[in-house]
């Protein structure tokens, strides 16, 4: 006969010395685990209670401006430094990890309109309502540390004035050109006192501009005909334009995948568009409300205005004229996150840090403010097993997040009451709405009545 | 760590196939895949279709990952016993068994004898290590089975019927002769059940942390151990009870009763799961395998049954045996008891039939109580009239264990640990079902249909019920006369009644209608002329 019967050593079993680490085996057999399921979706459940315990976005406030913030910029090279403009011609750089201002730029006249960095990190670009546009060297030391962090006033190199007041100013992704937008999308060279290019496309203000970051002879702007339109610097002429029913205010090119971007508009909704292809929206984003009760005509009076990508290309944040900031995620349709104070007031820029950790908001109360990426996220160095749970988390929370239970945790947002109930409104507006166009098609003969897509119901056309 | 005798086997030695290989590969994936796969051609939502086949993907590598750990990663091969030419199985007794196996293992075969102190019972922890054993006139005893140490030792002085542990070996509830006391290690008694009354049975759900009792009348009762809040109170209905056993797989209690009949419970509803006729007789012994799918039962009549309980059919019945205990093994052997021969019975061809192992005679004259697989081992403790005896059953234990599931060899740090990761992750009471694979599914939509009589007759019971627990007002100065609060409660449950009254009426005002109808079509034409019609509606 044939016999074995199990029998372990304790030695292979367990550790040597108290030196050692304990031993684990694994049988990942599913008939050692009964009821998983049930216990994933208590896992479930408390991950998601758990994040809710830990969700304190909001980090801190820079104080300084004495003027509402009109616009930011990120320094490609330093990722603690955030450089900012106010409506009274107040340029700082700030240092994010202390929250102070590390040196400012004084000289415009009148509100800063715009401010982009050159890519090499070197020099800052600012442009403003007094007509002029300026270019500043920035210090490199005093970016480096920030201990001897004084209000040192910095130069500008050159000041270069123009014609009419300057709305927007965006820098070549990898190249030297800048462009400014007013009247008309100008074209400049660090050195050249004069645009090297101009473009023109009807007779209304173009009220933003950005270069794409895969194609740097590519921009896109916006104007106040709205319309965007997709400029190409090796060509002479204007390459497409998009007309809409309400006006953009804001464009972001996807860093990870730089053909598409994506547009704050005026209706409350930002429009993802692929650019080769803009008769149709690759994604409608709505969540943005007006912040106050009001019978609505036409015209939405309460709009976001601005909107930045995430270096991972995966989500976004826009800020709103309704006093909130918000994240979407690349392909979604609604707002994954809202951040909100009673003391920030209309959001008028907004930025995500270059290490997709951080956004930096500069509202209307002359302050910016730093707020987490991922509201429950540790900051900080987390150890391996620490990192490990936390994804775990994660991803049980995300397997059951449909369930009632899980959904209700995970979903709810506590919004500002005037929030809550334009919400509510537009809700109401838009169910009657669109009951009442069934009911029109319901009782026309089929065929007659065509919904067109939401994709491409605000498009007008586009033009070549 | 076993002898093996010098064979000329020659289908032994030659390597399996590819296709064989292959062939187990596929079934070891299957396991750990779960089930079917998503159906995802029938989705029209393009975006879903694309983050799901990229989550099926990732199922299939992990599954894969598991399937390869299982095959080559694994510490330790399971045991197992084959017979020789004409030499059965069955009839291989234990002393040339521990004569060809290792002195650790052959230390597992013992027989101890206590005479005075009645019946033992016995339980073991999950990880196999520490065994409770009780023997009926009061004896109770803790001992680690790794080095034959008695933890703690005790005389209770009373009756004792049932012993179990709860979540680990620090806990232990014994059934005593008026009530059940929950005992620390050291034999501290912490707590003296009273709401219980004196039970026969114990049974403790590892997940939920809950204590589970019945007594021989069928009062069936769920205790939450950590809150010390009872869930449930039941009346099974069903007559005298003698059996109770756990569903290791969905945390359902069975319960066996006299009259044949099983019924199974959990604990969130008062009414049974299920009631099966089992046998003629009264059921004498009950037990689950551990994959959820198998019951065995064993009936007065000397018939042992094995039920498939997704279909709550008898998939075998096997003759003459008049089991008192049945126990199945970790990889499926069944172990029956009857008078002083315990049989082990093993499904050998996969397909469900069970036929004879090996068996076991102690001495003639004790009377066998309860037999036990031990986890993690391939050992046999029985619990006989005069102590216990531990036997060896090569292929019954489960050879690789999980340190996070159950770990023979934990440190008290890692009980601490475990401990307080199994609180976290408790199960409410309402994750005992049937089908435990339902969690998170989706509702298949159901067509709402008016309610039958015997919902309405439910929700009515419900409503009166609810109404009744309301608390009234205590009135002072004279007011609170007890015929005013008697009226009071009367008026209360007329009128949670009320709404289902008027349905009824509603009802039964329709269904005269309809006979009215009927009643004049049955009238002779000739008198027709004379019935009034009604205006067409």
């Amino acid at each position: 006969m044939k016999v074995k019967v199990i029998s372990r050593s304790t030695d292979e079993f367990t550790r040597e010395r108290s030196q050692d680490l304990q031993r684990v085996f694994r049988n990942f057999d599913p008939k050692l685990r009964p009821q998983e399921k049930a216990v994933e979706y208590v896992r479930a459940l408390n991950a998601a209670k758990l994040e809710k315990i830990f969700a304190r976005p909001f980090i801190g406030a820079m104080d300084g401006h004495i003027d509402a913030i009109s616009c930011m910029a990120k320094n490609p090279n330093f990722l603690k430094g955030i450089f900012s403009g106010s409506m009274d011609g107040d340029i700082r750089l700030w240092d994010i990890a202390s929250r102070k201002t590390v040196c400012q730029f004084p000289g415009h006249q009148g509100a800063v309109r715009g401010l982009t960095a050159s890519t090499d990190g070197s020099t800052l670009i600012s442009c403003g309502t007094d007509c002029t546009v300026r270019i500043w060297s920035v210090p490199v030391a005093a970016t480096l540390e920030s201990d001897h962090a004084s209000n040192k006033p910095i130069e500008a190199n050159a000041v270069y004035v123009g014609k009419n007041a300057y709305w927007a100013v965006d820098h070549q992704w990898g190249g030297d050109l800048f462009a400014t937008t007013g009247a008309r999308v100008e074209i400049w060279n660090h050195n050249r006192s004069q645009p090297v290019n101009t473009f023109e496309w009807g007779t209304d203000t173009v009220i933003s501009v950005r270069f794409n970051p895969g194609e740097p002879n590519l921009l896109a702007t916006s104007a106040s005909d709205r319309s965007i339109a997709l400029y190409d610097l090796r060509m002479s002429t204007p390459a497409r334009k998009l007309i809409m029913q309400t006006r953009t205010n804001s464009i972001a090119w996807n860093p990870m995948e730089p053909l598409n971007f994506t547009t704050a508009n005026e209706d409350c909704s930002c429009y993802s568009y692929d650019a080769r292809k803009l008769d149709e929206a690759k994604c409608v984003h709505k969540d943005h409300v007006s912040a106050v009760q009001e019978i609505y005509n036409l015209v939405y009076p309460y709009f976001s205005m601005d909107i930045d990508y995430s270096p991972t290309g995966r989500e976004f944040v826009t800020g709103s004229y309704d006093r909130t900031v918000r994240i979407f995620p690349y392909n979604g349709g609604h707002s994954r996150e809202i951040y909100h104070t009673k003391r920030m007031q209309r959001v008028f820029c907004v930025k995500f840090s270059s290490d997709a950790s951080y956004i930096i908001s500069g509202s209307d109360d002359t302050n910016l403010r730093l707020w987490k990426a991922k509201a429950s996220e540790q900051m900080g160095v987390l150890l391996p097993r620490e990192q490990k749970k936390h994804e775990y988390q994660e991803a049980v929370k995300n397997r059951y997040k449909h369930l009632p239970e899980v959904k209700r945790i995970v979903r709810h947002r506590h919004l500002p009451r005037p929030i809550y109930k334009a919400k509510e409104l537009r809700r109401m507006v838009i169910d009657a709405e669109k009951k009442k166009e069934e009911r029109r098609k319901a009782h026309s003969t089929p065929g007659s009545i065509v919904t067109e897509s939401v994709r491409k119901r605000r498009i007008i056309r586009e033009v070549e | 760590m076993g002898l093996e005798e010098e064979t000329g086997g020659s289908a032994k030695d030659v390597p399996p196939t590819e296709q064989e290989l292959s062939a187990e590969f596929d079934t070891t994936l299957q396991k750990y895949l779960r089930g079917e796969g998503a159906d995802l051609e029938a989705l029209k939502d393009k975006k879903l279709k694309g983050q799901l086949t990229v989550r099926e993907k990732l199922y299939g590598n992990s599954a894969k990952a598991a399937a390869k750990f299982e095959k080559w990663l694994m510490p330790s091969e399971g045991g197992y016993l084959e017979a020789e030419g004409i030499e059965k199985t069955w009839r291989i007794k234990q002393d040339q068994i521990t004569r060809e196996v290792d002195i650790l293992s052959s230390r597992n075969q013992y027989d101890i004898v206590l005479k005075d102190l009645g019946p033992y019972t016995l339980d073991f922890t999950p990880s196999g290590r520490y065994m409770a054993t009780a023997g009926r006139k009061g004896h109770v005893a803790i001992v680690d089975m790794k080095s034959m140490e008695l933890i703690r030792e005790m005389q209770v002085k009373e009756t004792v019927r049932d012993i179990v542990f709860l979540h680990n070996e620090t806990f232990f509830a014994v059934a005593q002769k008026k009530y059940p006391y929950i005992y620390n290690r050291d034999g501290i008694e912490l707590h003296c059940l009273k709401e219980h009354g004196a039970v026969s049975r114990l049974q403790f759900l590892k997940n939920h942390f809950l204590l589970a009792t019945v007594n021989k009348f069928g009062q069936l009762r769920y205790q939450d151990v950590t809150t010390g809040e009872m869930i449930g109170n039941f009346r099974t209905g069903l007559g005298r009870t003698e059996t109770m056993q756990v569903n290791p797989f969905n945390g359902v209690i069975a319960v066996g009763h006299s009259g044949g009949t099983v019924s199974m419970w959990k604990p969130t509803s008062a009414a049974p799961l299920v009631k099966m006729l089992c046998h003629h007789g009264p059921i004498s012994a009950l037990a689950f395998h551990p994959n959820g799918q198998l019951m065995a039962t064993c009936g007065r009549e000397k018939k042992i049954k094995i039920w498939d309980l997704r279909k709550f059919e008898v998939v075998q019945t096997i003759p003459g045996h008049h089991a008192k205990t049945l126990d199945f093994s970790q990889k499926g052997l069944l172990a029956a008891g009857t008078g002083s021969y315990a049989q082990v019975l093993g499904d050998f061809s996969g397909s469900q039939n069970y036929s004879r192992y090996m068996g076991h005679s102690i001495a003639k004259g004790y009377q066998i109580g309860k037999v036990s697989f031990r986890p993690y081992e391939d050992v046999l403790v029985m619990g006989h009239s005069m102590g216990w005896s531990s036997i060896l059953i090569p292929g019954s234990g489960e050879p690789n264990f999980d340190t996070w599931v159950a770990n023979p060899f934990e440190t008290s740090k890692q009980r601490r640990e475990k401990e307080i990761h199994t609180l976290l992750d408790k199960l409410p009471p309402e994750t005992i079902m049937l089908d435990p694979s339902k969690i998170g599914t989706v509702r298949p939509y159901k067509k709402r249909e008016k309610p039958t009589k015997e919902e309405m007759e439910a929700e009515k019971e419900a409503a009166v019920e609810a109404v009744k627990d309301i608390a009234l007002k205590k009135k002072t100065k004279g007011r609170n006369k007890t015929s005013k609060r008697v009226m009071k409660r009367k008026v209360l449950i007329d009128k949670a009644k009320k709404p289902f009254i008027e349905k009824e009426m509603q009802e039964a005002g329709k269904l005269a209608g309809k006979r009215k109808l009927g009643e004049e079509t049955e009238l002779p034409a000739s008198l027709k002329r004379f019935v009034r019609k009604k205006a067409a509606v």
